[in-house]
């Protein structure tokens, strides 16, 4: 199924917009294999916004690089690995087709606006460019396009701004002409990874109402990649969570908000600070992320949970069907009945581990 | 911030073939130059035969032919290694140690001493450096070898110093260091306990790369009659006395620029496995 | 950007200054008379010696010389030559031409060639390919210029009669030709001179700029180039290659200094007539005042190409300009 930009894969309309599964990618070290991403599966419905959420180094960034099949040497995308877009598996594309769908049908936001664009070119040039290799057209008419963009992501002075270099631009700005590369060929799927960090608080907000907007606008479906809990808990409808390079709970956000199953997504929640509920210490999770090379044998985040007991240091468990539309990969929803066993922590008392729904 | 490993940066070095074999060929070339006496086959000035052995190709007894004055070219290549290398390494390391401490007093100045220095320096950078020491030459006849390395060292230690100064700055402002000021250590003693550590490694490195550039230069001034002159043999001379033969007695010419051609190489190469081993900033 | 461009051309007026102070006091600082051209001093009387010395002015203070000299030099003039009698701006100007020929045709083909190479050895990094560049780059770079021309001249101009040995022109055709002919004759005159300077040259260029396209290859702007969707022989030529550009344009600059160098030696291994060859015959004629003009002139290319690099690399990078 070859073809230029336009052409559709021949999923069903009902399927899923994107599918990824047991996606693995493996970086070779001098420390030897780091496993980023080892088996992730994961859904995005057309227009809808989901949320992947977890730590720096559990395999976030690199599974949005792989989706585009963006990873270099030394990494790897194992050959079982699966990522359908459209029915498609982009995977398996050649060189030229994934070159179409990339930037067109599907985009990526980079965490670090300051470093995406090339600092040699104007912004407007580089909008000009993406719509040029995608839509063909002549360079006036690119030039227009692109000005228009520029504008769509409030931009002020469009025409003058076209000509301005990165280095020009603030912070926030730079992100907008990201965001207007990013939609210049409305793409179906956009893949945010941290789009709001590198940048100021009073900024953030702006980004994300723009986002927002420009969703609703175009019926797009977003990926929002962060570790960022409160971003999710507003804007998604479904959350995956991801620790030691796999998804450990996925769920329809309110339920995860409401009653997170995984100790893990219960521990992230209990160090956010709230206001609402009194509290004289931040719970933080004990111990560090583990090395990619280096995954504790078992469930893999058993050496830092309270509720961990044998078979935890034993086998990884699979993630087992907790609820409508959830899934953790956790022990205890198997066997609740250890649940005596949790120390009691102020907030996890309510959603322990091995509740069923 | 402790000195980079030097453990590691040794492993770092082995681990890289070539620059081992390069520097096992300057360890080579260095101890041919220092054994020429033994291991020549013939004096280089002798001319045992005027005529009779005038542009002889190369054969058992002389592997690498004679010249026009019949003189044994191997030998005289030998002897050429040491004259070659010679100056090179007194010349960089001279070149160095001026850079060095130049580059240490700009950094661990004052802004007005390191202003100064470093304009100096700006301004040096852009003469011409080979016509100057061609002048100095050609107004200084015959001059002496040692004249001719400190002509070459004292119009080649600006890159040193930026480097050296460029390190000063960074270590002046790191915690040792200033404990040490806040113990009330005189800044030399600074400089020579607390920072020579941290420098040395960058100046290895530039002085070995220097050494290949500075062979280079030799042999060009000598080429052109303002080296080392006739009839001590240097590569560079020796390239001059040949280039009349090229047709018929090409090897004269031929064989120093071979050898000119390997020991650069060799220090260029062993220079960069230095560089690789000992920059911090392509670990890993 | 203007306040950056004066400071340039301020610097390049300043070490054109010291060039000639330091030539000056070089010159003055040596033993003996300047003028005697090689005759012994103590066979000329001491009437003749003081004589020549107020014709040319030495009797006076130094300071006063220097001001003389700098005026003069200023105006254009830079004295005259002892052996031809001539002015040597006259010389000079003569003979500037072919170094510029010579000089510029060398620092383009090196330029070409190094860059190329940079491309080359920076797409197909770690390979065999790269490899063997980078060997033969590294030989490049350790070859004595003068040696390598001295090679060249042998296979190409002796042994396989392709090219002229010697000089600028065909000494027997003769200059009545017409300028096409004329132009030819130069042009295959040039040719190995032009390309002994050129490879050593492109050897250097080679290695800085494999390291900056792979520099600029690894770049997050780059991985986000290819995230939209652009060919790869986009991103190499519009992103990547115009990224690494303003630093090859400032080694163009620093080049200038290596490329006068190798001019002195190229230039009297081929017998071309250009400036570099007149030093070298001034130096062993003890002809100072030829010696003095050409290195205040050769001062003067260095800190103009350095000019010109600085302002090409404020065109190619535009983060430089607002310094």
């Amino acid at each position: 199924m070859s073809g230029g930009a336009g052409e559709r894969g021949s999923g069903a309309p009902n399927g899923p917009l994107l599918e990824i599964a047991d996606l693995r990618v493996t970086f070779a070290t001098a420390e030897g294999s780091a496993h980023a991403v080892d088996g992730v599966d994961l859904l995005v419905q057309a227009g809808e916004t989901v949320g992947l959420v977890g730590e720096s180094g559990c395999g976030k960034s690199v599974t949005a690089l792989a989706v585009l099949r963006l990873i270099e040497h030394p990494g790897l995308i194992a050959p079982g690995s699966r990522v359908r877009f459209e029915g498609r598996d982009l995977l398996a594309l050649s060189e030229r087709d994934i070159r179409s769908v990339r930037g067109n049908h599907l985009a990526l936001i980079f965490q670090e606006p300051a470093s995406a664009l090339t600092p040699v070119l104007t912004v407007g040039s580089q909008i000009a460019e993406v719509v040029r290799t995608h839509q063909g057209g002549s360079r006036a008419e690119a030039r227009r396009k692109a000005v228009e963009l520029l504008r769509e992501v409030g931009i002020p002075d469009p025409e003058e701004r076209y000509s301005s270099y990165p280095h020009q631009l603030s912070g926030g700005m730079r992100q907008r002409v990201l965001i207007a590369i990013a939609l210049a060929c409305r793409p179906r799927l956009l893949i945010a990874d941290e789009p709001t960090t590198a940048l100021d608080v009073t900024i953030q907000a702006e980004i994300l109402e723009l986002l927002d907007g420009l969703q609703r606008q175009l019926g797009m479906a977003v990926l929002l990649i962060t570790h960022n809990l409160g971003l999710v808990a507003e804007r998604t409808r479904r959350v995956y969570v991801m620790y030691g390079a796999q998804i450990v709970e996925e769920a329809p956000t309110e339920a995860l908000f409401a009653a997170p199953a995984h100790p893990y997504t219960q521990g992230l929640m209990a160090a956010v600070p709230r206001l609402d509920e009194p509290r004289d210490r931040l719970a933080a999770i004990p111990g560090q992320v583990p090395p990619a090379t280096a995954w504790p044998s078992g469930c893999r985040f058993h050496p830092r949970c309270r509720s961990a007991f044998e078979r935890c240091q034993a086998e990884n468990p699979p993630l087992l069907e907790c609820g409508a539309g959830r899934r953790a990969r956790c022990w205890l929803v198997e066997e609740p009945v250890i649940s005596r066993q949790v120390a009691k922590s102020p907030r996890t008392g309510q959603g322990e581990g091995g509740r069923a729904a | 911030m402790s000195p980079p490993p030097l453990r590691r940066a040794w492993a770092r070095f082995r681990a890289h073939r070539t620059a081992v074999a390069a520097a096992v060929v300057v360890a080579a070339l260095c101890l041919a130059a220092l054994g020429a006496p033994l291991l020549a086959p013939a004096d280089p000035l002798a001319q045992p035969d005027p005529v009779g052995l005038q542009n002889r190709p190369p054969s058992a007894e002389h592997p690498l032919g004679t010249d026009r004055f019949s003189r044994d070219v191997a030998s005289r290549l030998l002897y050429g290694a040491r004259v070659s290398l010679g100056i090179g390494a007194a010349a960089a390391l001279l070149a160095v140690v001026i850079g060095a401490g130049v580059g240490l007093a700009a950094g661990l100045g004052t802004a007005a001493v390191d202003q100064v220095l470093m304009r100096s320096v700006d301004v040096a950078l852009a003469l011409p450096r080979v016509f100057l020491i061609l002048l100095a030459l050609a107004l200084w006849e015959d001059a002496p070898a040692w004249v001719v390395v400190g002509l070459i060292a004292v119009t080649g230690w600006f890159q040193t110093s930026r480097v050296v100064r460029a390190l000063a700055l960074r270590l002046r402002e790191s915690e040792f260091v200033q404990a040490a000021r806040a113990l009330g250590a005189p800044r030399s003693r600074l400089a020579v306990r607390h920072l020579l550590p941290h420098v040395a490694p960058a100046v290895i490195v530039s002085a070995t790369l220097d050494v290949g550039n500075i062979i280079l230069l030799e042999s060009g001034l000598s080429y052109l009659g303002l080296g080392v002159r006739a009839p001590a043999p240097s590569w560079g001379n020796m390239i001059l006395e040949g280039k009349d033969q090229l047709l018929s007695a090409p090897w004269v010419a031929v064989a120093p620029g071979a050898a000119l051609l390997l020991t650069v190489a060799a220090f260029n190469l062993a220079g960069d496995g230095l560089q690789d081993a000992l920059d911090p900033r392509t670990d890993g | 950007m203007p306040t950056y461009l004066v400071r340039r051309f301020a610097l390049a007026l300043v070490t054109t200054a010291a060039a000639v102070a330091l030539t000056f006091a070089l010159v003055h600082l040596a033993p003996g008379e300047p003028f005697l051209a090689g005759a012994e001093e103590r066979f000329v009387p001491p009437e003749t010696i003081a004589r020549l010395r107020r014709d040319f002015g030495l009797d006076r203070p130094l300071a006063a010389q220097f001001a003389r000299y700098v005026a003069n030099v200023a105006r254009g003039d830079l004295g005259e030559s002892f052996t031809r009698r001539r002015p040597v701006a006259a010389v000079i100007g003569e003979t500037l031409p072919a170094t510029l020929l010579l000089g510029g045709v060398a620092l383009a083909l090196s330029f070409a060639l190094g860059l190329g190479l940079g491309v080359v050895q920076a797409r197909r990094a770690g390979g065999l390919a790269d490899a063997a560049l980078s060997t033969v780059a590294l030989a490049l770079a350790s070859v004595p210029a003068f040696w390598l021309g001295l090679m060249l001249l042998l296979v190409f101009g002796e042994w396989l009669h392709w090219l002229p040995v010697a000089g600028m022109t065909d000494a027997v055709a003769g200059p009545s030709r017409g300028w096409l002919a004329l132009s030819l004759d130069v042009a295959r005159h040039l040719v190995l001179p032009a390309l002994t300077l050129a490879l050593v040259n492109a050897a250097t260029v080679a290695r800085f700029h494999r390291a900056a396209m792979l520099e600029a290859l690894g770049a997050d702007f780059v991985r986000a180039a290819r995230a939209r969707g652009l060919a790869e022989a986009r991103i190499l030529a519009a992103h990547a290659f115009r990224a690494a550009l303003a630093p090859a344009i400032a080694l163009a600059g620093l080049s200038v200094p290596a490329l006068l160098t190798g001019s002195v030696l190229v230039e009297s291994v081929f017998g071309w007539p250009g400036m570099g060859r007149v030093a070298y015959e001034a130096i062993f004629a003890r002809d100072y005042n030829v010696v003095t003009g050409v290195t205040v002139v050769a001062a003067v290319l260095v800190a103009v190409g350095s000019l010109l690099a600085d302002i090409g690399v404020a065109a190619a990078d535009p983060r430089v300009r607002r310094a």
